[in-house]
């Protein structure tokens, strides 16, 4: 039968639609409602000091929209207007300084896409598949195209002669906020590509990711990036704060526990289909899309298998890989109706294979909460529902 | 090559924003404080997310207890069991705690708060007094816990090897599925409306759907109130009767200073006093031990003052 949205005229072929300005700043048509940031509420004691998810699930290509990327706070966004902005570079430079947020977009600036990934991330799935959804195991990241003054050039602006030999000396960099977050990161990495970002993705920064100034720390985990960043010191050693000490640091089964474990290493999942995004066309031509990331370098290849693991097949990407960001991949296939264990194994161009859970336990133990980048399964059942499970 | 842009840092600036401290003491403040004088303060700034002996309340941090627990299945980390320097503790406590009031203690405050913490971990006896000539004497029992990053060498070399594409395994069996935990977030089916109308002070009647509702929202307080015929003082006061009745008259409880002022000065707890209250806590109340965040929602202020009038006198 012929169908009515063709054969008949619709309203909105008929009338008008809004004009312009009947919303200045938009955000997503109602219709798009679902994709939306989402808070696992068991997970911490309270909002102010916690963590969202970014809906990956519902996202395609590889730059996240800021309005939905996810949020990690250890003492609430604060509201910090420009014009109450400073910096201060101060320790062992040849000159203290304090720049306010007009100096800085005076400074020679770089753009660079890059993922920013919480070191949590999959966090709770150490001893077993746990959360239902790619958002929830997968969501504490986002990348965007960053705008910022390389932090290279403010520390020369100090002046580094005062600190002698670079090879051992360190930044220690802190937030504006109550938690101020302090972290001390190596010179090597520091004067390498570091970024003290006000842009992103061609506007300013959200209030939530550190609005007006943060620490963009490429490839490394997220609680680097610093954000509200208002103090950075050079310095011939590490602080040591609790936010390298107490937290972000690794336990192993006996006991002891590694520090320092700052880069994120090559990761992948399936976004769709995925316990959120189930496929509801039935049989025939079947997208499947994920991402994959490398805190080390670039991705160079992603493998997709449904059988669990049994075998694997290489599938496409959109782009070639790009150092410290998203890449995204797709397997465009058949799908015959049967059940499917999808799986994605990512390989970065320092030859370095995604592992399994089991070769992470082994290494590791099922103690450790960060740095958890093992392959992800997700059981496609016959009626196109996905449901997160883990396999021998 | 320079820009000349910025300005010089002055001493006072970079003495304010300068505190962090080194794990050789580089940095720790002249001061001193024991146990007993941290007891009080802790009880005061600390307790009520971190308990009275440091053990944690809900999913607020454990700062005590612990030992030995590292090479066991979920390990407990505190100050005691963990941090590998004491340091660390001075550092954090100065600048992030208290937890919605950074930055206030006083260097004597920030030791003798920090000696109760050790204290409770059994690590120095009640009269051990922590200054800045004391602190590095401390032996912290994971000092030696902790390695560099070596990724490198146990695991980037072995999973580097062009990976398997056929036969990889024999078999794949499902050992494990979300679904049986079932703890994923559910979405609320009937979205939770933010009615505007009714404002607070319009005496309505008893709404029991809205105090059910009230309910959910009193999750949030359940670490530090009771309410009810059996509802005892914990780290906040019993909420039995509260709605319409004075401020600062629950017996045996301890009210902070501000509280038993405006107490004095004739507070009521009406509605809208609550309301007001539970909005912004501390800003309503200033020096309240109340550590609570507030309720921005108003429904939700709505709502848990319905349930609190479920429980009359």
């Amino acid at each position: 039968t012929p169908d009515p949205l063709i054969t008949e005229i619709q309203p909105w072929a008929q009338g008008f639609g809004d004009g312009v300005d009947a919303v200045r700043y938009g955000l997503p048509i109602e219709y798009e409602g679902d994709v939306i940031r989402r808070n696992v509420e068991w997970l911490t004691a309270d909002t102010i000091s916690s963590i969202n998810f970014t809906p990956i699930h519902a996202l395609e290509g590889t730059i996240t929209p800021q309005g939905c990327a996810f949020e990690r706070h250890h003492s609430g966004a604060i509201d910090l207007r420009k014009e109450d902005y400073r910096l201060m570079i101060n320790g062992l430079v040849d000159r203290p300084l304090v720049f306010n947020y007009a100096d800085l977009e005076r400074f020679p600036r770089e753009n660079h896409v890059y993922f920013c990934e919480c070191a949590a991330n999959t966090g709770m799935e150490w001893a077993g598949a746990q959360l239902n959804g790619a958002q929830f195991t997968h969501g504490m990241i986002h990348n965007m195209e960053y705008t910022g003054v390389p932090l290279r050039i403010l520390l020369e602006e100090a002046g580094l002669d005062t600190a002698g030999d670079l090879a051992d000396k360190w930044v220690f960099v802190e937030g504006a906020d109550a938690s101020s977050n302090g972290r001390s990161i190596p010179m090597e990495k520091a004067l390498d590509d570091v970024l003290v970002a006000f842009k992103a993705n061609g506007e300013a920064l959200r209030k939530e990711h550190g609005y007006p100034v943060r620490l963009v720390v490429p490839g490394w985990e997220g609680n680097m990036w610093v954000k509200w960043i208002r103090r950075i010191e050079v310095m011939d050693g590490p602080v040591e704060s609790r936010e390298e000490t107490s937290k972000y640091t690794d336990t192993l089964e006996d006991g002891t526990s590694r520090k320092w474990t700052w880069a994120m290493d090559a990761k992948s999942v399936v976004t769709s289909p995925s316990p959120q995004a189930p496929v509801t066309h039935g049989t025939g031509p079947l997208v499947i899309s994920g991402l994959a990331w490398s805190g080390r370098g670039a991705i160079t290849r992603v493998d997709v298998s449904k059988d669990g693991g049994m075998s694997w097949e290489t599938a496409r990407l959109a782009r070639p890989g790009e150092r410290m960001a998203l890449s995204r991949f797709y397997l465009d296939t058949h799908w015959d109706g049967s059940e499917m264990l999808l799986q994605s194994r990512a390989m970065d161009d320092t030859g370095y294979v995604q592992p399994t859970k089991a070769q992470l336990r082994a290494v590791r133990g099922l103690n450790s909460i960060y740095h958890n980048n093992c392959i992800q399964t997700w059981l496609l059942r016959a009626n196109g529902e996905a449901e997160n499970v883990e396999v021998s | 090559e320079t820009f000349g842009l910025g300005r010089p840092a002055l001493p006072e600036e970079i003495a304010a924003w300068d505190g962090d401290i080194r794990p050789d003491g580089t940095g720790l403040p002249k001061g001193s404080g024991d146990a007993l004088i941290g007891e009080e303060i802790f009880a005061e700034q600390c307790a009520a997310c971190h308990g009275d002996f440091a053990e944690g309340i809900g999913n607020w941090p454990k700062l005590a207890g612990g030992a030995d627990t590292l090479d066991h299945d979920d390990p407990l980390k505190t100050v005691g069991s963990y941090w590998p320097y004491l340091t660390t503790a001075y550092d954090y406590i100065k600048r992030s705690m208290p937890y919605g009031n950074a930055g206030t203690l006083s260097d004597d405050e920030v030791y003798a708060t920090l000696a109760y913490i050790l204290y409770s971990n059994d690590l120095i006896p009640d009269d051990f007094i922590l200054s800045d000539e004391t602190l590095l004497d401390v032996e912290m029992p994971n000092a030696e816990g902790f390695i560099i990053d070596d990724r490198a060498e146990t695991e980037y070399a072995q999973w580097s090897d062009a990976p398997c594409m056929e036969k990889c395994k024999s078999a794949v069996n499902i050992t494990m599925r979300a679904m049986v935990l079932d703890v994923t977030p559910q979405e609320e089916t009937s979205p939770e409306a933010e009615p505007e109308e009714a404002p607070l002070m319009v005496t309505a009647a008893f709404d029991p759907a809205l105090a059910a509702e009230g309910e959910k929202v009193f999750r949030k307080c359940k670490a530090c109130h009771q309410i009810g015929a059996d509802a005892k003082n914990k780290s906040g006061p019993i909420l039995t009767g509260v709605v319409g009745s004075p401020a600062g008259v629950v017996e045996g409880f301890s009210y902070s200073k501000p509280l038993i002022k405006v107490a004095e000065s004739g507070l009521i707890w009406s509605e809208k006093e609550l309301a007001a209250f539970l909005e912004k806590p501390r800003a309503y109340l200033k020096g309240t031990k109340m550590s609570f965040a507030g309720l921005r929602k108003e429904a939700d202020q709505r709502a848990i003052i319905e349930y609190l009038k479920s429980y009359g006198n």
